[in-house]
């Protein structure tokens, strides 16, 4: 009998896969079904925003890092304002943080269900993107209401906010935050206890907590292995000590504890939503008191010499930041984003370079699917919630 | 832990380091010289007084036309003690910074990226390729010598030409390297 042939076979994956979310793709090399190697390539999305960014003024970049995580885009730009605020030394209103606070929350519900959507889909539950995409249309809705764009609000500016929230603002959030909670009950009605869902994602993907820290994933991924660690809790920011929440862990540390881990955030999402609400008032403060970066109000505009001109300084030169570095932290929707920013006391950022949690996921990838079968390469990348505008940057 | 009683703990654990505080407005910042780096890294992980377990960032920052030009900028993070630190390397254009990975596995990319973007050499990297750009790509695009807008001609390729005996002998010559 002629001697079986065992050669490794090299497939290609992606990068126009539909379950690569956005354009990654990877070179695997198999034998049969096991993964033997994996060879990520990235960088279809680079679009220069960091240099980019260097060439606008402060305020100007706000809409730019926004479209780099397009699913979180306004913890991007939360992070960005928090940090230009700290170079400045801003501190701002009560109302605004809570109103930041809340924005950050709907931002992360609207990201982990186009998660979960599209992670069920992936692995079998088709159904799952249907009921999923509904209710972050109602999430995309908020987001028109106070900004008239349903994607990229650039809602949050540095010094506070664009302008007040709109009528029917409180309405429409406590619409949504009373409808939730019974749908995320439906998703795991579909899922937790899925024999299939199950079966796809126990044991598959697993990390350990050191694995975690030494690759960098923190966030999500690193709390579905046993971590707490949340910057929300550990480095608070906006206020988030004074608000009552948990952060929900899991230890097994494969895709169904990761899947838990997101899920119950959902209802910490909806908890500290429903908190930040209830101390947010109708009208009142949307932005610091400070000159130099909020612009005056019109009626003084037309009325006062020295507003006037404040106007005008802010709307043709911008304003300079003192010169020096800093990084910010928040927990965005797939784990720490930071943004570090390089002052040269301009009105231009000297350079902006964001933490990208999914450039750090993507770059573990072909270690958590190492010895694994191909099948689950797709519930892998699923469950560590890659997006590739956030990578790619 | 402020920059100075960092650097006062870590200068007897490190033996012929130099550090130097810098200023900063939210939590410590330390120049590192390039040559004791990688010791004071394994230090900074190893030794329970700090604990920096994570890695979070590598990146960069372009200073032209100072000389040295380039700071390297490190942000670890301690998730036991809850404290972060930034540690930065002066390194010029020609000058080369030692690599991490040996310390944090995550800094493998995070340093090919910062090659890519500012051209930034890290020894003993073993896979020191383009991360962003295409493999083709001439210059380091975050350099602040390097033109924001550039007109680049469209490349093609021509298309892959290999006869059928060509083919079957890449292949064989593939699996008897891979057998080796």
């Amino acid at each position: 009998m002629a001697e079986l042939r065992t050669e490794t076979m090299t497939v290609n994956m992606g990068p126009q896969h539909p379950s690569t979310h956005g354009v990654l793709r990877l070179v695997l090399e198999l034998d049969g079904e096991i993964i033997k190697s994996a060879m990520p390539t990235i960088g279809y999305l680079h679009t220069g925003i960091e240099k980019t960014a260097e060439q606008k003024k402060w305020q100007q970049v706000i809409p730019l890092v926004e479209r780099m995580d397009y699913l979180g885009a306004q913890s991007n730009s939360l992070a960005y304002a928090l940090s230009v605020e700290k170079l400045l030394g801003l501190t701002m209103p009560k109302r605004v943080d809570d109103i930041r606070v809340l924005i950050a929350e709907l931002q992360r519900i609207s990201s982990h269900l186009i998660w979960l959507g599209t992670h069920g889909l992936e692995v079998g539950a088709v159904s799952m993107l249907f009921y999923c995409v509904r209710e972050r249309e109602l999430l995309m809705n908020i987001n028109e209401l106070i900004a008239g764009f349903r994607f990229f609000p650039s809602y949050i500016r540095i010094g506070g906010l664009r302008e007040d929230l709109p009528r029917g603002f409180h309405e429409a959030v406590n619409a949504f935050l009373e409808r939730f909670p019974e749908k995320i009950d439906e998703f795991e009605r579909l899922l937790t206890k899925n024999d299939v869902y199950r079966r796809r994602t126990e044991n598959v993907g697993v990390l350990t907590q050191e694995e975690a820290f030494d690759w960098g994933l923190v966030g999500p991924i690193a709390r579905g292995c046993g971590s707490d660690y949340d910057v929300r809790k550990y480095f608070p920011y906006c206020g988030y000590d004074t608000y009552d929440f948990t952060v929900p862990t899991a230890t097994e540390g494969d895709v169904y504890a990761r899947y838990r881990v997101r899920v119950a955030e959902m209802r910490q999402s909806v908890n500290i939503c429903k908190q930040a609400i209830a101390r947010i008032s109708p009208t009142g403060e949307w932005a610091c008191d400070d000159p130099r970066v909020v612009p005056p109000p019109k009626d003084k505009v037309y009325s006062e010499m020295e507003a006037l001109i404040q106007h005008f300084l802010i709307y043709s030169q911008g304003f300079t930041v003192p010169a020096g570095d800093v990084y910010v932290p928040v927990e965005g929707p797939r784990g720490e984003h930071g943004c570090y920013v390089v002052s040269d006391g301009t009105n231009r950022p000297w350079r902006v370079k964001m933490r990208a949690p999914s450039f750090m996921a993507i770059q573990a990838l072909p270690y958590i699917i190492h010895e694994g079968l191909i099948a689950d390469v797709v519930a892998v990348i699923g469950s560590t919630d890659v997006v590739m505008g956030d990578c790619d940057r | 832990m402020d920059a100075s009683s960092i650097i006062a703990a870590l200068q007897p654990l490190v033996p012929g380091a130099s550090y130097e505080a810098g200023s900063s407005v939210d939590f410590a910042t330390i120049y590192v010289p390039a040559d004791t780096l990688v010791e004071t890294c394994t230090v900074l992980r190893d030794n329970p007084a700090f604990a920096f377990n994570v890695l979070i960032e590598v990146t960069a920052a372009d200073y032209f036309p100072r000389d040295p030009r380039f700071e390297v900028v490190y942000h670890l993070l301690s998730v036991g003690n809850r404290r972060r630190l930034r540690l930065k390397v002066r390194t010029g254009a020609d000058g080369a910074v030692p690599t991490v990975q040996r310390v944090w596995r995550s800094a493998g990319w995070l340093e090919r990226e910062t090659w890519d973007m500012f051209g930034i050499v890290f020894d003993g990297h073993p896979d020191l390729r383009r991360l962003l750009m295409p493999e083709d790509w001439e210059g380091h695009p975050a350099r602040k010598d390097y033109p924001v807008q550039i007109r680049k001609a469209a490349q093609t390729y021509e298309p892959l030409e290999v006869s059928e005996t060509e083919f079957k002998a890449n292949i064989e010559r593939d699996r008897v390297k891979r057998a080796h």
